[in-house]
């Protein structure tokens, strides 16, 4: 089986949706990548506070981030890691209900880095 | 008591009941014998037969009867797949929507581990709608050898444009399965399908009668080993009394479902209206429209909706949560990720055919607390301070 095919598979039980289309994911513009991947050299400014999640079942990691946001100001970055399968899901599904910008999340070793801008 | 999860599984229909007890006497004999007792289950068989056939609108030689929804998908694509791949022309390429059952991803999957098949999701709205354009420009792809859409979503009640995408996939000559399962007997069959699947339960039949239709002309090849039952279609001869109960609740309720879906859909939209006004940080989805007239699907910021269909499992109101069928795996709702809604915190609620006003009223009444002591729960479990909405915590 080709590394496609294999990719196109639904259901992965792995939580990590690699191959999956991302639109399918609805997440917009920015795919959140697979967990397990090295990190990222990050463009851009760094985050002003982080918000350590992992091993934290949704909704722990929204309601750490929901505590926390006020902590920095507008126009600043906060940092959610997390790896509860869903965090992919809900971080920019929060972001979107409350009007926060959503600006990418990228892959840890186990899990993966969120980063929100406040916006209000 | 009152009980808000026929997407599930509705209550046996009155009619269902009767036909079942009746067929219990009359209907138990292998039909497939020639004495007396198998002629006259076999009368009744093919009088059940008709009789579906003629509500989903299919020749009653299209249709067969399996064990539940899920064996009739699983029939359904493996069979149609199976006959179109040859070693020639290579494993081939099949499409759903992104928001399946978990019954055809499962399928799909399957014939991606097993065949090499390759699979395209196709994406959704905000609503769970199936992007047209995006779908038929996968179904117009190379060796595509079937398509996937259901009627409704199971899980939003989003209805899914499965018109149009029958259009694209007869342009492309390509089958397409329709899975009614959560609209079979609340809203009419769309046209246009070469396979079909249901399940008698979400319409009132008892639990274990799947309905798989397969349109004449239609490709298929039996994927099990195969046998003289139903058409050569599925294996062991079918459960005859619940298949008579299946015919008997889904006849009753075609005639009763003008006025019951009327009230059913005020119920829902009263929902849709009532939650995000009385639950702080709620969000209600799916379509508020083009949708089924029984379910709604809601998420609630902050809660864990296991937590919450527990604790509204101890007032009293039966809800589901999660993607129904996988919510055992602690995945989050493939349904609601596709939409790119919260997945978490979410609450399905599914009004049966003789609900109450009265129910859905003390439902509405009982959920804000409830709501409010999970949050207090979850979050004095991880040492966070209270939740108060009256704090705006965005601020």
């Amino acid at each position: 089986m080709s590394r496609q095919q294999r990719n196109a598979q639904p259901g992965q039980k792995s939580g990590a949706q690699s191959g999956v289309r991302r639109s399918a994911l609805g997440m917009g513009p920015r795919p959140v990548p697979p967990a397990g991947q090295a990190a990222p050299a990050r463009a851009g400014a760094a985050p002003t506070l982080t918000l350590d999640a992992l091993g934290k079942k949704c909704p722990i990691p929204i309601i750490m981030l929901a505590d926390r946001i006020g902590d920095v100001r507008i126009g600043q970055m906060v940092e959610v890691l997390a790896d509860d399968p869903a965090a992919k899901t809900d971080l920019p599904a929060w972001c979107a209900l409350k009007s926060h910008e959503f600006v990418e999340a990228a892959a840890l070793p186990a899990g993966w880095s969120f980063l929100v801008r406040r916006s209000y | 008591m009152a009980y808000f999860d026929a997407a599930s599984a509705e209550p046996l229909h009155r009619s269902g009941r009767e036909a079942l007890l009746a067929a219990l006497d009359d209907g138990w004999a292998d039909p497939a014998r020639l004495h007396r007792e198998g002629r006259r289950a076999q009368l009744l068989l093919d009088q059940a037969r008709e009789a579906l056939a003629a509500e989903i609108g299919c020749r009653a030689d299209e249709l067969s009867f399996t064990s539940s929804g899920t064996q009739s998908v699983h029939l359904a694509v493996l069979g149609a797949v199976q006959a179109r791949q040859s070693a020639t022309r290579g494993p081939g390429h099949l499409v759903a929507s992104a928001v399946e059952h978990s019954s055809v991803l499962n399928a799909a999957d399957w014939l991606a581990r097993r065949t090499g098949t390759a699979v395209t999701l196709a994406g959704v709205d905000h609503l769970g709608r199936a992007d047209v354009a995006e779908f038929a420009a996968a179904v117009a792809r190379e060796r595509t050898l079937l398509a996937c859409l259901q009627s409704a979503n199971h899980e939003v009640g989003t209805l899914q444009p499965a018109a149009d995408v029958a259009a694209a996939c007869h342009e492309a000559g390509v089958p397409l399965l329709v899975d009614v399962a959560a609209s079979a007997g609340r809203l009419p069959v769309p046209e246009g399908w070469s396979l079909l699947a249901a399940s008698a339960r979400k319409w009132g039949g008892p639990a274990g009668v799947g309905l798989l239709a397969v349109r004449k002309g239609t490709r298929w090849r039996e994927p099990y080993p195969s046998d003289d039952r139903e058409n050569r279609r599925v294996p062991g001869f079918p459960n005859v009394p619940a298949v008579l109960a299946a015919a008997a609740s889904l006849t009753a309720i075609s005639r009763e479902r003008p006025g019951a879906d009327t009230a059913l859909r005020a119920l829902v939209s009263q929902i849709r209206a009532e939650v995000p006004r009385t639950v702080p940080d709620s969000v209600v989805h799916g379509d508020p429209d083009a949708r089924l007239p029984h379910i709604v699907t809601f998420s609630c910021l902050y809660v864990d909706g296991e937590a919450l269909v527990t604790e509204l499992d101890r007032a009293g109101f039966s809800v589901s949560s999660g993607s129904a069928c996988v919510a055992d795996t602690r995945q989050p709702s493939h349904v609601l990720a596709a939409m790119g809604a919260l997945t978490h915190g979410n609450v399905r609620v599914s009004l049966p055919r003789d609900v109450s006003a009265a129910s859905v009223d003390e439902f509405l009444q009982a959920l804000p607390p409830i709501v409010a002591k999970v949050r207090d729960t979850v979050r004095a479990a991880n040492a966070a301070a209270p939740y108060d909405p009256a704090t705006p915590r965005t601020a």
